[in-house]
């Protein structure tokens, strides 16, 4: 029997396990949006604006580990999607892109609602298609599924043009994909994983660095292995928080610009860094030159080209980070670093990053310690950009993966609220938080609608501090307090909470914090809540743009204001 | 900094936009390239690339996993340190006056060139041979006034048996 394109498309997302569709139509898609029906065990989720489909596509397998899907009409369609794909593609974050195209004979002639979106989106997916054909259809979308997914996962695009969605052939969905120039590495290679296991038994001081890839591989058992059987402190990249507990004797919270004090002093003193499934982003490493001075570095990551890219690499393994662990542990032995461990700790004692200073007035830190405290840690926290971001992973502690959801490496402001959604539909049991900045939020507020419709219950904090916070942090910091383009006079959110059909609260004191909040979560559906923070609060500790690690800034509010990494040398431990 | 010029022999999926996959990914990771000839390899749907590249060891290290990562090429390699053919072609439109023409003529034979076309005013050249013999022949011809030129750009093959960038391993 001969199927069209629109089914073919349909029939092979079933095969691929496709439950949720996050999708605007538009006139090039209609073929496939009139087939919609016939398939209804495809959800689909009529967004606002396509930015936030694919914003929701990747919220969605962030918090499933599944491949997210998103779809979006020609032109202007496809481009809405583009941050959202981008954002994908820095994050590895598993996807497939679905875009119309004008009909085949319209193709390069600047045809209504064209855009080359193939040309477009080169940089910024793993790979991508343009069906001329229907016969490739279900080949496209196997491979793309497949590319999506395995090596280093990431968005792939397929464009697929009007009248291929019209045009009727014969539907066999290919078992195996046939990519003779994409071949992963899985397995580390063996002499490279024995130097590895004989530089840790070496160490005196080492230092697991954390990243995303350790949740991707789902390697958070042989990572915890490989850290207890060692006794090797942890510390997490932000996108690594959750691969390692956080409330874990070896956890030591996050490095960075705004990383645990403590765990930038880990790495500025370690001897061994052994880093895996992260990539060495510069908001992580500080200064490149003085990053983790006195160490080597082993590098386990499954992309090649990350080796040696940012930092120099002394023993790097190219492999998945499960495979990798699993051989690794067999060959490391049990030992002790008490020393090294409770250097840390004490250093932990003495730059209390997480300690919320005093105060009368709503701190923003508060708010976030409260939600993680009324929900028990038991909760999806999606994030905005920005401070919002940067209290949301330090005063909320993450025991499992998958529970941080933010845009590390784009760093997109609006993702928040649409990955929010995607992370409720994908996970429709778990509480998820949504914790948002007055800018952000207005970025992608109408996705509220897309909730109310859709009755995915997430419960929304806004932190509300009038300003772009993070960017007048900055100014308060390097531009002498001129604070350019970031006071913002923002809407009545409980208004705009209300317009949009769900309840909406405004907190501007410490004592209505706890109640708003247990108000919330008691509430069935989405519930939004206004919270009027301390305007001109800063994240600390920080490092400075251009700075090392080791010199961090704590807060001035708090003794002592600046410290420098207390200098180990090789004999101390 | 080694800086140091390198020729990458690519294979690659004879694909609709392979050409703008690599072009892009030199200019988004700010690679230079120097030459890039592209053309049909012994294989039906592979075309084979050559690209000349120059940088510091680590910048040709990332321009070739960075090549690699890509779904459609299928192998690359560095031939820069082994036995290699190569060449490349040009075609040299040069200024020739009833004096000139002479002494233009003769420096093309000791190159082994052809004229492959003439003019009243001017001679058109063609030179195969590797770069620095095209390098040689233009200079001397600049003197009498070059109105126009083209290179191919590089292509290589390893010598003897051994070969670069097949589709078998």
């Amino acid at each position: 029997m001969k199927l069209t394109g629109a089914q073919i498309l349909c029939e092979a997302l079933l095969k691929e396990g496709v439950e949720v569709i996050f999708g605007f139509p538009g006139g090039v898609v209609l073929p496939l949006y009139d087939t919609l029906p016939q398939y209804s065990q495809l959800r689909h989720i009529l967004v606002r604006h396509e930015q936030g489909a694919a914003h929701a596509a990747d919220g969605y397998s962030r918090a499933t580990g599944k491949v997210g899907v998103c779809l979006a009409t020609s032109g202007p369609g496809a481009t809405n999607l583009v941050t959202g794909i981008a954002n994908a593609y820095l994050d590895s974050s598993p996807m497939v892109a679905i875009t119309g195209q004008v009909a085949r004979p319209f193709i390069g002639k600047d045809g209504f609602q064209e855009v080359d979106i193939t040309g477009i989106t080169v940089p910024i997916t793993k790979h991508n298609y343009l069906v001329l054909d229907v016969n490739d259809l279900a080949r496209v979308v196997k491979e793309s599924f497949y590319l999506a997914r395995t090596g280093r996962p990431g968005p792939v695009l397929i464009d697929i043009p009007k009248d291929v969605f019209i045009e009727q052939t014969d539907f066999r969905y290919p078992e195996k994909v046939d990519l003779p120039g994409y071949k992963p590495t899985i397995e580390g290679h063996p002499t490279q994983i024995k130097k590895a296991a004989k530089a840790i038994s070496e160490s005196k001081r080492p230092v697991i660095l954390a990243g995303r890839g350790i949740i991707l591989s789902d390697a958070c058992e042989e990572l915890k292995e490989l850290a207890e059987t060692s006794q090797m402190p942890v510390v997490t990249t932000l996108l690594g928080i959750g691969c390692f507990p956080e409330s874990h004797v070896l956890s030591f919270g996050m490095i960075g610009m705004h990383g645990m004090a403590y765990a930038n002093f880990a790495v500025s003193n370690a001897d061994l860094i052994i880093a895996i499934g992260m990539r060495f982003d510069d908001r992580a490493t500080g200064k490149v030159s003085a990053f983790a001075p006195k160490a080597r570095i082993i590098h386990i990551d499954i992309d090649p080209a990350e080796i040696g890219k940012n930092v120099r690499v002394d023993m790097p393994i190219v492999g998945d980070a499960k495979h990798v662990l699993r051989e690794l542990n067999k060959l490391v032995g049990r030992r002790l670093h008490v020393e090294w461990v409770k250097q840390l700790d004490t250093w932990r004692e003495e730059h209390p990053s997480v300690t919320i200073r005093e105060s009368e007035n709503l701190l923003p830190q508060f708010v976030v310690r409260k939600i993680y405290e009324v929900t028990g840690g038991e909760a999806i926290v999606v994030t905005g950009v920005g401070q919002n971001q940067m209290w949301s992973a330090q005063h909320f502690w993450y025991d499992k993966p998958g529970k941080l959801i933010s845009s590390g490496g784009l760093g997109t402001m609006g993702f928040e609220l649409p990955a929010a959604m995607g992370a409720k539909v994908g996970c429709p049991d778990e509480t998820v938080w949504c914790i948002a900045g007055d800018g952000g939020i207005q970025m992608t507020i109408q996705e509220l609608a897309t909730i109310v419709q859709e009755n995915i219950a997430v419960k929304i904090a806004i932190i509300n501090n009038g300003y772009l916070g993070m960017v007048r942090q900055w100014q308060d910091l390097f531009y002498q307090k001129r604070y350019v383009a970031t006071p913002l006079s923002g809407p009545d959110f409980v208004k705009i909470a209300e317009a949009y059909g769900l309840p909406g609260l405004r907190v501007k004191t410490r004592r209505e914090v706890v109640p708003a909040l247990k108000k919330a979560m008691a509430y069935k559906g989405a519930f939004l809540i206004d919270f009027q923070v301390e305007p001109e609060e800063n994240v600390y500790p920080m490092v400075p743009p251009g700075a090392g690690l080791a010199e961090v800034i704590e807060d001035p509010q708090k003794k002592p204001a600046r410290s420098s990494a207390p200098d180990l040398t090789a004999s101390s431990i | 900094m080694d800086f140091q010029k390198h020729t990458l022999v690519v294979l690659v999926a004879d694909k609709p936009g392979i050409l703008n996959r690599v072009a892009s990914l030199f200019r988004r990771r700010g690679f230079n390239i120097d030459s890039i000839a592209v053309g049909h390899a012994e294989q039906p749907n592979l075309s084979r690339m050559t690209i000349v590249v120059g940088g510091a060891e680590g910048t040709v290290e990332q321009v070739r996993k960075q090549l690699a990562k890509l779904v459609d090429v299928v192998r690359i390699s560095d031939i820069t340190n082994e036995p290699v053919v190569t060449r490349e072609l040009a075609l040299i439109k040069v200024k020739a006056t009833a004096a000139s023409r002479n002494e233009i003529i003769q420096i093309v034979d000791i190159f082994r060139a052809n004229i492959v076309d003439v003019a009243a005013d001017s001679l058109t050249v063609e030179v195969t041979g590797d770069g620095e013999k095209l390098d040689s022949l233009i200079n001397l011809l600049r003197g009498f006034g070059i109105k126009e030129l083209s290179r191919t750009g590089c292509i290589a093959l390893t010598r003897g048996t051994t070969s670069s960038a097949t589709a078998e391993e």
